[in-house]
Parts: structure tokens; sequence; C-alpha cells
């Protein structure tokens, strides 16, 4: 029994760590499609940007690694404002297939570059002394940096639903999702709403890029390819555009793809994969998306 | 995207249509090229036969990306399915190779039909997402099995001399070039018979209009399904002959990158049009080819070639390479009636 019990807290401290990563990741992505029908593969290459900018500040340049995180969040998400006034404005509206082409070119282009600055190795952070160890809960013992990872994920998503419940910008985000015409006929600025949109979703990318270096085990050129499908699924099984939806997606997702690995450390990748397929079966809009 | 027969007069668009399935001399150019690059570049002949298969392969996604409309990620799952069966069936001792792929196709068909039944049903993302779903499930079954499935090392196997005449030459690709080439043929008569039946224009109309085609009676889901199998099936065949023309299998057929690329190649050559799967297919590993024997692989100046290329096209030629020239096409015919 105890046994049984120390599994299940094991399985639910790290499969919820994973999901608030996948969380502060996929949730600008959910919102930008959710606003403007767009579909971006090239999200996780602003986490991979950011997750760069974050380890070469802490290792090279001695930065603090929050304050590191701070800095790859808004530079992130400046470089997201710039790349859609400059390059994406131009396929918003056009056919599904255009945008799926227009932004693998971009994680091309992404995986190449960063190749091209930073080499071709892996790389990992060296998280600060205070993140190391284990936190003692009284019952049983996690490392500090899930614990971290759990407080700072969770701060992040009362901040966001804060900010979209109860904010003016949140209000109008709110309305455009609903219906984009209509929030437009009111005066509500969709273009430059969608700009702040989609650069602090590049920004909550980067911080999630910087956040989960070792969770993600380790940075490489790739890796805006690899995990390119995991943050799409989050948000399809959530719902587009319904944060609360892709809140409940990465914890589904995040804990039953821990759990999976756990119980079966050689099979378990493809479990993610089958819940999403019947899911998304079950309810083709996402499990809090409208019809 | 659209078929370029706006034209006014209906009966001049009857003509249009009786013309299009037409052959025409200027479609053999591809096939005088093909042969030619056999006795030119004997030096190059796997490649060759490479890029033979992937054109199949790629004509296969065209009949669903390009006429049905439906953009799929994950199209390496009946090219896996169809490898897989064909090197299976010569591991365990059934090494005749035009059943084996005939068996390839059948099962890709099966996997088809299943699964776009199931994933028919949805739509855009969605049907992004299960399309993609579905062939990173593939390939991480395939990697765990990696006892029947050999896993990133591969299997070996031999298949015995087609019709019982040609062995397989895996040193020069002789033999090996001609299969792939006599399949390539047959797959292409089979796709184009496909587009210009009314069943291939149904399938445009489906693309172009989907609730004026339900209005008039059109069996929509069950178009879409039959194509979709017939897609699966050829793409089945690309992938047995991708194998046993290397006598050798892995897990990468089933890659995320197989569909990816293969989308990449079709849309660059241009969709709903067949012949730009030649286009789109030759330049993307002829490029890919140059540049990593040229400026070596790291670093990655591939992905930087096809980045740029990809946002380029996308935003210039969205029509793809041989989009480029409709206007063109267009004004020579207007001033030769």
């Amino acid at each position: 029994m105890a046994a049984a019990f120390d599994i299940a807290t094991t399985i639910l401290v790290f499969g919820v760590a994973y999901a608030m990563l996948l969380f502060i990741i996929s949730v600008g992505l959910s919102i930008t499609m959710g606003l403007m029908g767009f579909v971006n593969l090239a999200h996780g290459a602003f986490a991979m940007v950011g997750g760069y900018i974050t380890v070469k500040l802490v290792a090279p340049l001695g930065v603090p690694y929050l304050l590191a995180l701070v800095i790859a969040f808004f530079l992130v998400a400046a470089l997201g404002a710039v790349m859609d006034r400059l390059l994406y404005r131009h396929v918003y509206g056009r056919p599904e297939l255009d945008q799926v082409l227009f932004t693998i070119g971009i994680v091309f282009v992404s995986v190449a570059g960063v190749s091209f600055v930073w080499g071709p190795d892996p790389q990992n952070i060296l998280l600060p002394e205070i993140l190391l160890g284990d936190v003692d809960l009284g019952f049983k013992n996690i490392p500090v940096y899930r614990a971290f990872m759990i407080v700072a994920g969770g701060v992040i998503v009362a901040a966001l639903f804060f900010g979209l419940e109860r904010t003016k910008i949140g209000a109008q985000v709110r309305a455009a999702v609903d219906n984009r015409r209509m929030a437009e006929s009111c005066g509500i600025p969709t273009g430059r709403l969608f700009t702040i949109i989609f650069a602090l979703g590049s920004g909550m990318a980067a911080l999630g890029g910087g956040l989960g270096i070792q969770i993600l085990g380790g940075l490489k050129p790739v890796f805006a390819f690899e995990y390119l499908v995991i943050f799409l699924i989050v948000v399809a099984v959530g719902g587009l555009g319904n944060i609360r939806g892709t809140f409940v997606a990465a914890l589904l997702l995040g804990i039953i793809d821990f759990a999976g690995k756990y119980f079966l450390p050689e099979g378990g990748g493809f479990f993610i994969y089958g819940v999403t397929f019947i899911v998304l079966l079950w309810r083709p809009h996402g499990l809090l998306g409208k019809a | 995207m659209t078929v370029p027969t706006p034209r006014t007069n209906n009966g001049a668009a009857a003509g249009a249509l009786l013309r299009a399935h037409r052959f025409r001399a200027i479609e053999l150019i591809p096939w005088i090229l093909a042969i030619a690059v056999y006795f030119l570049f004997p030096g190059y002949r796997l490649l060759a036969t490479q890029i033979l298969v992937l054109i199949l392969f790629a004509i296969s996604l065209d009949l669903i990306v390009g006429y049905a409309g439906i953009v799929s990620l994950g199209h390496a799952a009946f090219f896996g399915t169809g490898a897989y069966t064909a090197a299976l069936l010569a591991d365990a001792g059934w090494q005749e190779p035009i059943s084996a792929l005939a068996l390839g196709a059948v099962t890709a068909g099966l996997l088809g039909w299943v699964s776009g039944w199931i994933i028919l049903r949805t739509r855009e993302l969605t049907l992004l997402m299960l399309t993609m779903a579905l062939g990173i499930i593939l390939y991480e079954l395939a990697k765990d099995l990696d006892d029947i499935t050999g896993g990133f090392d591969g299997i070996n196997f031999e298949n015995t001399a087609i019709l019982g005449l040609f062995p397989f030459d895996v040193l020069y690709y002789t033999t090996n070039y001609w299969y792939a080439f006599a399949f390539l043929v047959l797959g292409f008569l089979v796709a184009r018979t496909v587009v210009h039946a009314p069943f291939g224009r149904s399938l445009v109309g489906i693309r172009e209009n989907v609730r004026r085609m339900h209005a008039i009676g059109t069996p929509v889901q069950q178009r879409m399904r039959h194509v979709y199998v017939i897609a699966a099936m050829i793409a089945g065949v690309a992938g047995a002959i991708w194998v046993q023309v290397q006598g050798n299998i892995t897990i990468g057929v089933y890659e995320f990158e197989m569909s990816g690329n293969i989308l990449i190649m079709l849309i660059l050559g241009g969709t709903g049009r067949l012949y730009g799967a030649f286009i789109g297919v030759t330049v993307f590993t002829i490029l890919e080819n140059l540049t990593e024997t040229v400026l070596g692989t790291d670093p990655p100046y591939w992905e930087l070639v096809v980045g740029v290329a990809l946002i380029v096209t996308v935003l210039f030629a969205p029509r793809g390479l041989l989009g480029v020239f409709d206007p063109l096409i267009r004004r020579f015919r207007e001033r030769t009636p």
C-alpha cells in the first residue's frame, strides 16, 4: 500500500511538473491558433531559442538563472513581435497548407541558425545550488527542481487566468477568439492585439524552453522538430484558443506520458499519441473546444 | 491550387475537360530523361533509383493533398507499412519480390481503409493532427518491437530474381533501376486515370466546395475514403520498392521526416498536377545531395536552404515551381489560339 502510494505521488509530482512545462509553452500557441486560425508549427522554435539564450546567459556570462529566464522572455517576445509584423502577417488567412509549409520553413531555418551560432552539441544548464537536491514534504522527498517547476507553473497559470478574465486586454482577446469580425466591428484592433498576443506567447514559449531544459533532457538544434508534435497535440486536445482546455490537456498528457514511461520504459512513448487519437475522435474540436 | 480551366463558354469547358486526359507529346519528356539518366550517369543510379521511388510516393500524396485537399503529415505510415510487409515477407522466406510488393500494397491499403474511416471524419487541424499521430504511433511501435523490425540497425534481406530472370543488383543498380522505373510508369498511369475519371473530377469538386458537392448528392465521405485507400496502396508500393532495391530496411521508413519531406517535395513541385511530383522530388533530392557533398552536413546548410526555399515558395510561388510557368503558358496560349 505504502509502495503504491509512493509510486502514485512520484508519478503525480513528475507528471504535473512536465504538464506545467507543456502548458507554459503551448498556451501561446493555443491563443494564436484560436485567434487567427493560424497553424504555427514554428512555435517550438521560439522555445528552443529561449532555451539557448538562457543557457548562454547562465554559463559563459554568469547571469543568475532567474534573471536569465526573464531576459530570454523579453528578447524572444520582441523577436516574436518582429516576426509577426515582418513575416507571419503575409500568411494569415492563407490556406492551412501554406501556413504549415511556411512555418516548417521557419523551423528549418531556426534549426540551421541555432547550429550555426551555437554549434550542434547538446547543451545543458547549470542550475543554481538552490534548485538542486530534494525538498521534504513530510511523507516524501521530491526534487526541488520539479517542485520549483510546479510552483512557477502555478504562478504563471494564475497570472494568465487573472489577465484574461480581469483585464481589458484579456476581455478583448476573449472577444476576438469568440468572433473576430464582431470584435473588429466593435472597434477592437485585432491586428495589434494579435501582435501583442503573439509576442507574449513567444515569450512564454521561451520561458518554458529555459525552465524545461532539464526535464526535456538538454537542448539540441533539432529541439524545434522533436517537440513540434507534442505542443501541437496539447493545443489540439485542449481545443483551439481555449486556455482552460489547454491546461486540462497539458495535465492529462503530462501525467499520462510520465506514467507510461514509468511503467513501460521501452514502449511508453506512444501512449500520449494513442490518447490524442482517442480524444480527437471523441471530440474533434478538443476536450473543451466548441464545435 | 485551382484547375486551369476558367472558361465561360460551356462548350469550350467541355472541350477542355475532354482534351485534358489525352496524352500529349510533352508528357514524354520526363520518361525520356529517366531513360537517358540510366545510360549517361551510371555512377548516380542509386540516387536516380531513389528519385524514381520518391516520385511514386509523392504522386500518391498528390492524390490526397492536391486533388482531394486532405493535408496529411503522416503519409509515411503507408510507405513504411508497404516497406515492412515486403521486407518481413522476404526475411521469413517469401522472397518473390512482385507478390511481396503486391501484398505490401494490400496491407498499406487496409491500413488506409481502417484509418481513413476514422481520420477522414475530422477536418483541418484535427485531421492534420490525426494523420501525424498515426505516423508517429507506427514509428514508436516499430521502435519498440525492434526484435521484429530490426529497429535502427535494420534487417538485411534478399529477394529472388524478378520474374525469375533479372536478379537484383545492389552494387550497380541495373535491374533495380528498371524495376523502380516500371512501377513508376504503372503507378503514374493509375493515378492519371484516377484523376481524369469522373471520380477524380468529383474529388476536385470536394476540394473546391464541399457543400455544393454534398448538395448535388456526391457521397463525399465515401469518395474521400476511396482516394485515401488508393493513395495508401500506391504509397505502400513505393515503400516496398524502396526497401527491395536496397535489400535493407530500418525504422527510418516510418520517420516523421519522411512524411514531412515528401510533402515539401510535392509542394515545391506543385500540387494537383501529378507532374509537380516529378519536378519537386528531383530538384529537392539533387539539391540535398549537392549541398551535403559540397558544403557538408555540419553546420546544416541544407536545412537553411530548404527552410528559405519553403518560405520563399509560400510567399512568392504558392503554386509550386511548375505553377510559376502558368501565367507564361496562358499568355502563350492566348496569342496562338
